[in-house]
């Protein structure tokens, strides 16, 4: 009974904030809308007893893309009016992508109504007693080692270019070197002279 | 608590409801009552470090103050900025004040004795930390004035550059306990050195690693020396500078509901957390939770303690801090605790 409405609750705010994501003006609330819909198809995923992607679409999708995606709508400015102004040029394009959304919707309804097909139980059979973060990580580190390896490494080269393409060797700016001041001493900065009188003294 | 509405006669998704309730309200109002005590407290221990007298005057010792401030506030007129985008200014508050309230439902106060026994209770926490962040986002948005939305920007590179280090270093920990249970987590650290202490921060290997957990969670909760986001000299009172009456107070409480709670959260991951410190028979007749509230007065006397006597860090001195002594020292000792863990956990490698 509790399921059944948070499934019901979950799912009519994941369509509701879904749609008023692209609907909205103001580009701060689309994202903010989006956020809503990332935390409630989180929710899903907890009914589903798929409680650790759950934690990971938070972490990952709302506490760092969206984060993200605000900042950069925040600093920039985007002004939605202008964007729209071009929408017919791709009318054909959105209205084929839609025609495409549609059919495979309606592939998968005729599927599942076909029966399960429990894809997931042929390919990987896990056994039911363990929780799922050790049935993903057995998975994750013995079948799917080199996939999950290569992702792991195309994010590394992802995140290698997006150091390189932001650093630039700056002159006009002089870096703090923390070990160099902790190292200084008093003697190494200050000497004690006894200067003749009247004759000037040499900084 | 369950079983017994169950045994009230309710059916038991009733029970359920009204036990879950029940605990929520166990949890937030003692938590409420201890968030009023524990600024007094900081006032008091501030002040005692700068040969002052804090607050004295509401009741004795001047132990009402936090009640006849909030009093004040709540009396104070809620003035929201004509140039302010309404609903996200209100919901700003809101936002820190709950994300500050929900991780305490995996937050284990004795043996077995938590809201919720959830397999991912310490991603749940690393979960609901990332959301905090919104509040401060949104609210210096919403509040369409200049410094408030500096120290919105701040914040959210702050939370985000500390939040990765905090992940590894809970890595560091999941490793060694084997699970992500922050029950089962507290029953790892059970006699974790020679059979006696309890606590990982007295093993070689997490001690550095409980170090940096504590400096990351002043820098997750906005404290000294972190508390760039609000830097008096430089940006008014930060995203709170348009706020006024229960929004501000919600930001308050929300604030130290925050700090108490990353108390706990050291308290748990590494020092034992219900456990006594020392895995011997006679100490485990002092209730668990005893030892819990020990622990983080203790943490907490050790961030006012930071707070009173920590000047505030530049901006990139505290970027430095994170990205390049936290993130490559905690890899570091991942791959220390995860190669120890392979030689002497794992069959067959040597």
């Amino acid at each position: 009974m509790i399921q059944l409405l948070a499934f019901y609750l979950f799912a009519a705010v994941v369509c509701v904030s879904g749609a008023l994501t692209i609907l909205s003006r103001n580009p701060v609330h689309s994202v903010l809308w989006l956020i809503l819909a990332f935390f409630n198809a989180a929710g899903l995923m907890v009914l589903a007893h798929a409680e650790f992607i759950a934690m990971l679409l938070v972490i990952v999708y709302v506490g760092a893309v969206a984060v993200l995606f605000l900042f950069v709508v925040m600093m920039l400015n985007i002004d939605f009016a202008e964007l729209r102004s071009g929408v017919m040029k791709y009318a054909a394009v959105g209205f084929a992508l839609a025609v495409a959304l549609v059919a495979e919707i309606l592939i998968a309804v005729g599927a599942y109504s076909a029966g399960a097909l429990q894809l997931g139980r042929r390919i990987a059979p896990i056994d039911a007693k363990v929780n799922n973060i050790e049935a993903i990580g057995q998975l994750l580190y013995s079948r799917y080692l080199f996939v999950f390896e290569g992702a792991g490494l195309v994010l590394l080269v992802a995140m290698i270019g997006a150091i390189v393409l932001t650093l630039r060797p700056r002159s006009d700016v002089k870096p703090q070197n923390i070990s160099r001041q902790v190292q200084r001493r008093a003697k190494d900065a200050t000497r004690n002279v006894n200067h003749p009188v009247g004759q000037g003294v040499e900084l | 608590m369950t079983p017994f509405f169950q045994w009230l006669g309710l059916p038991f998704e009733w029970a359920w409801f009204v036990a879950t309730i029940a605990g929520i309200l166990l949890i937030s109002l003692p938590l409420m009552l201890a968030v009023a005590m524990i600024i007094y407290v900081d006032r008091k221990i501030w002040a005692a470090m700068a040969l002052r007298r804090g607050p004295n005057v509401v009741g004795p010792l001047g132990l009402l103050q936090s009640f006849a401030d909030g009093l004040k506030v709540f009396l104070q007129e809620t003035i929201i900025p004509s140039g302010a985008n309404k609903t996200l200014f209100l919901l700003a508050p809101i936002i820190t004040f709950t994300v500050a309230l929900i991780v305490w439902a995996v937050v284990p106060f004795q043996a077995d004795v938590a809201l919720s026994h959830i397999n991912v209770g310490l991603l749940y926490v690393l979960a609901a930390s990332s959301l905090g962040v919104y509040g401060i986002i949104l609210a210096g948005w919403a509040s369409n004035s200049k410094y408030p939305f500096y120290s919105a920007i701040r914040a959210a590179a702050q939370m985000v550059s500390y939040e990765v280090s905090i992940g590894f270093v809970l890595i560091s920990v999941v490793l060694w306990a084997g699970t992500f249970n922050l029950g089962g987590i507290v029953e790892a650290q059970k006699g974790h050195v020679f059979g006696i202490i309890n606590g990982f921060f007295a093993n070689p290997l997490l001690f550095p690693m409980a170090i940096v957990f504590f400096i990351s969670s002043l820098a997750e909760t906005q404290r000294a020396p972190f508390d760039l986001t609000e830097a008096e000299s430089e940006l008014v009172a930060g995203y709170q500078t348009e706020y006024s009456s229960m929004a501000f107070a919600l930001y308050w409480l929300g604030e130290y509901a925050n700090v108490i709670l990353m108390c706990a959260l050291n308290a748990t991951l590494f020092w034992g957390g219900y456990l006594p410190p020392i895995d011997w028979a006679p100490l485990y007749y002092v209730p668990g939770i005893i030892w819990l509230l020990a622990k983080m007065c203790f943490f907490f006397f050790c961030f006012s303690w930071v707070k009173a006597t920590v000047p505030r860090y530049r901006y990139d001195q505290l970027m430095r801090l994170g990205w390049k002594i936290f993130l490559p020292l905690s890899l570091l000792f991942v791959f220390l605790v995860s190669g120890w863990l392979m030689l002497h956990r794992v069959e067959g490698i040597v």
